[in-house]
């Protein structure tokens, strides 16, 4: 089932947190929100799950407006961030809620119940209670109770927030494989551009309350739409400069420019894996320090007249080669994104 | 964040009424009662009413021995709440415990248990007695009342703050150098010291509220040893309701704006904590 | 009470022991021993016919009533309480915080007053209710009025203190799931409430139990009709009846411990849940 939210807005007070944000997401996608915390993600989760009413907008799900339908009604099922297990009911209980509360048949409940168990690999913790569970075990039970029900939408609000690093890639991956065997439309938010870019197949970056840009991981990547979009994916240097010549100059360093006319002023926006150092007795830069950073190496250097720069080679690359700090080098960046100065 | 969960419903709207109308008819009428006969023949009469004799020395009793056990309490009280959470001991737990006690064992029983103690029947009332010491009917028991109701108050305001207190901050100061007393000075008071004050003032409020034990235990013996509420407690017998209500105004007014400021300080102590 | 990380492995100093032990002594330790003591001494033939004569039966009844009675109205108003007060939103919400708290400040000398000068003959609604036969001073209504005032604030604050704790996502994650208001509230919300509700119960038991001055001025301790167990105490007291005063402290007694026991089993419980 396909998600289309027009103009939706959301203020507390004085406070915009969603501002006029428009997004669709087709059916059987698994989407990502992404963004920095408190740029209204979650309060646009909420408001398409009905739990937060939105002051303006609509919602759409599968081609039906919900906007005055209660969240009851909706058919979603949503994974909270703190998962929000009824902490005096059993796994089982948990999982069998949503199918309690609609009446359907002791037996065909069970047998959905002992199903999702085993698809989320809980067999065996059926009378726990959520106490007595891992943090990676309590949001595969939070999973397991929204997908009990069979709702035509998935939301999961920051789903892996709450576990470690490791179990939260083990989790992400999974819930990957889960979403492709299921007939379900999720939507994911998370902080983690890794894991956005790694699990959804289109990416929503969300700050601000607005929507900056959205579309595949790769487009996001190469394409930023704006300043913010450049600097806010991956780790990126950024300079003020004016273009001659379809070129800016940093410094000594030319940085190939298009689409600008002669004078006006840019701003370059340079990821830190777009550049290549090279050794060079009369060269426009300084290193300053190396850090090895397990398989990558991050150089910080100075460009004489612009300011600091730094790159991240893999750990044997040739471009390190007779790099060391106090050296001078050479800069060649193979791609730069220019914007219109402020 | 306002839920659309539980949007203003008619049922939501019934209860909310349901709330404030038992609260009204409970709480909110008995203190207007009391302000509106307090006051109704005017200022005047309400201030010859509180400065009355027998009223006055009631209330400068009630109010001393108030102030004298919330000192004794926030000092002991204070070293009872460090001593409960600094160190480990055989019967901690048990100790703990019973500090809590006196917060269930109805006041007129505490009044008997002191008569018994300290009666001039006791062995030892009968000593003191013999040395000159009056205890009970006298002053003295009624502090000794007003400690045994009022003893959980400073412990435990103190040691959930004195528990949660880090104590690497101690140890820093004392890698810096400084002496015990400037790291208490320092330190730990500016942590413990609201809920010290807060422990207080919450004292004080139910020490002037005390009655149960005190009518047993005193004697109410006018000018001497007659409390405010055992006062008020005789004017009602004798059916002078509204002189009495001039001082129970005043007396309630007192506890209210006491345990208010109490409330504010131990807000205050958590969010500098925090 | 939580064991606590910090607490350190060395003995107390001998300085703070005698300190705290003398302070507890006095004011703790001395008075329950001597009702121990004292009940010894007189004998438990002697406490056994205090208990069971009839005048004490009936405080005894009258006593247990008014609990079971604050207790099944006070789990109700809990129950309203915590769901308006932590979770609803609209103006004055605060206020009404605080003013379930209001009667712990109160004497309950002046709320007897409070009351008496609403419902007494010549009180605000006491001539008008004694039309249809309504008597609620010197009788049994005045007791449950009295009893109601002064338990107000356990349950309730038991309740809102652990709905707010809890917070509203377990709530939400319900309705995502199909649930109606109603279910909801009873699978949901009320299974949350069940141990700040048991931990009330027990609280406003010991304290209905335990009340004294606003049943003494509201039911006016009337032999053979509202004499409470604790009014009945004082009266023997006054008698000399030492059989039914102490045999009544102890049994009242002996129930607080028992309550506050109870109480503190609670807590801890819901403290390893969490």
């Amino acid at each position: 089932m396909g998600i289309v939210v027009e103009h939706l807005c959301k203020r507390f007070g004085d406070f915009v947190a969603v501002d006029d944000v428009s997004l669709r997401v087709e059916r059987g996608q698994l989407a990502a929100m992404l963004g920095p915390s408190g740029g209204g993600k979650s309060t646009i989760l909420r408001m398409i799950a009905g739990l937060e009413k939105a002051d303006s907008g609509t919602v759409e799900l599968g081609g039906a407006r919900v906007d005055h339908m209660h969240t009851r009604d909706r058919q979603v099922g949503f994974v909270f961030q703190h998962y929000a297990l009824f902490r005096h009911m059993t796994v089982e209980k948990n999982v069998g809620f949503g199918l309690s509360v609609r009446k359907v048949p002791e037996d065909e409940k069970r047998a959905r119940v002992n199903e999702m168990l085993k698809l989320m690999n809980l067999t065996g913790f059926e009378k726990r209670y959520p106490d007595q569970l891992s943090g990676g075990q309590r949001q595969r039970v939070a999973l397991a109770r929204a997908l009990a029900p069979r709702p035509r939408l998935l939301l999961l609000d920051e789903p892996f927030g709450a576990v470690d690093a490791k179990v939260r890639e083990e989790l992400g991956r999974w819930l990957r494989n889960l979403h492709d065997e299921l007939d379900v439309t999720s939507i994911f938010v998370t902080h983690d551009q890794e894991e956005a870019f790694s699990l959804a197949d289109k990416v929503m970056v969300i700050a601000k309350g607005r929507l900056e840009q959205s579309g595949q991981p790769v487009d996001i990547l190469d394409q930023p739409a704006t300043e913010f979009m450049a600097r806010f994916v991956g780790d990126a240097n950024v300079f003020d400069s004016v273009v001659r010549d379809g070129v800016a100059l940093v410094g000594r360093v030319a940085v190939p420019v298009r689409g600008f006319e002669d004078g006006s002023a840019v701003r370059l926006v340079i990821r830190s894996y777009d550049l290549k150092f090279f050794k060079q007795e009369d060269g426009p830069a300084i290193v300053h320090r190396m850090l090895y950073l397990g398989d990558r190496v991050k150089v910080d250097a100075s460009i004489e007249g612009a300011g600091p720069i730094f790159a991240q080679f893999p750990r044997r690359s040739s471009l390190l080669r007779g790099i060391e700090p106090g050296c001078r080098i050479g800069i060649e960046v193979t791609l730069a994104r220019a914007f219109a100065k402020p | 964040m306002r839920p659309a969960l539980t949007p203003t419903s008619r049922w939501s709207l019934l209860l909310r009424g349901a709330v404030i109308a038992w609260m009204l008819l409970l709480v909110v009428l008995p203190l207007v009662a009391l302000a509106i006969h307090g006051l109704r023949s005017g200022v005047p009469f309400f201030w010859a009413a509180i400065t009355e004799p027998q009223a006055k020395d009631a209330v400068a009793l009630t109010l001393w021995t108030a102030l004298l056990i919330s000192l004794i309490n926030a000092v002991l009280g204070t070293a009872t709440a460090w001593l409960i959470t600094r160190y480990r001991f055989r019967g901690r737990r048990l100790l703990a415990t019973l500090i809590d006690l006196p917060l269930a064992i109805p006041t007129l029983v505490t009044g008997i248990m002191l008569v018994v103690l300290f009666g001039p029947m006791s062995p030892l009332g009968a000593w003191f007695e013999g040395h000159g010491i009056y205890v009970a009917f006298h002053s003295p028991i009624i502090v000794l009342a007003l400690g045994f109701v009022t003893l959980p108050f400073s412990v435990r305001m103190v040691q959930p703050v004195l528990a949660d207190m880090d104590r690497a901050e101690e140890e820093a100061a004392a890698s810096l150098g400084a002496s015990r007393l400037v790291t208490f000075l320092r330190i730990i008071w500016p942590s413990i010291g609201p809920a010290v004050l807060g422990g207080a003032l919450q004292t004080f409020a139910r020490a002037m509220a005390e009655f149960g034990s005190i009518v047993v235990v005193s004697g109410n013996v006018p000018h001497e040893t007659l409390t405010a509420p055992v006062y008020i407690y005789g004017q009602v017998e004798s059916g002078d309701s509204h002189g009495a209500a001039a001082v129970a105004l005043a007396l309630v007014t007192l506890s209210l704006l006491v345990t208010l400021f109490s409330k504010l300080m131990v807000r205050w102590g958590v969010r500098r904590h925090a | 009470m939580p064991d606590l990380a910090a607490s350190s492995k060395r003995p107390p100093p001998w300085a703070l022991r005698i300190l705290v032990l003398t302070y507890l002594t006095i004011f703790l330790f001395a008075p329950l021993l001597a009702l121990g003591v004292e009940s010894f001494r007189e004998g438990a033939l002697s406490l056994w016919q205090g208990i069971t004569e009839p005048e004490s039966l009936l405080a005894l009844r009258n006593s247990f009533l008014l609990a079971a009675i604050a207790v099944v109205l006070n789990v109700l108003f809990g129950i309203a309480a915590g769901l308006v007060i932590a979770r609803q939103r609209f103006w004055g919400r605060a206020l009404l915080d605080g003013l379930i708290e209001v009667p712990l400040a109160l004497s309950p000398v002046m709320v007897g007053l409070a009351f008496i000068l609403i419902f007494g003959r010549t009180g605000w609604l006491g001539p008008w209710l004694s039309q249809f036969g309504v008597r609620v001073i010197f009788s049994f209504p005045g007791l449950i009025i009295a009893t109601l005032f002064v338990t107000v604030p356990f349950t309730a604050r038991e309740v809102i203190h652990v709905l707010s704790e809890i917070g509203e996502e377990e709530e939400m994650a319900a309705t995502t799931l199909g649930a109606s208001r109603w279910q909801t509230f009873w699978h949901v919300t009320l299974p949350n409430m069940r141990g700040a509700l048991s931990c009330g119960i027990s609280l406003t038991a010991a304290r209905a139990l335990g009340e004294f001055g606003a049943v003494l001025i509201m039911g006016g301790a009337i032999t053979g009709s509202t004499h409470t167990a604790t009014t009945w105490i004082f009266t023997a007291v006054d008698e000399r009846n030492n059989g039914a005063a102490l045999g009544l402290s102890l049994v009242l007694g002996l129930c607080s411990v028992a309550l506050l026991l109870l109480v503190e089993k609670l807590r801890a419980r819901a403290h390893e849940r969490r």
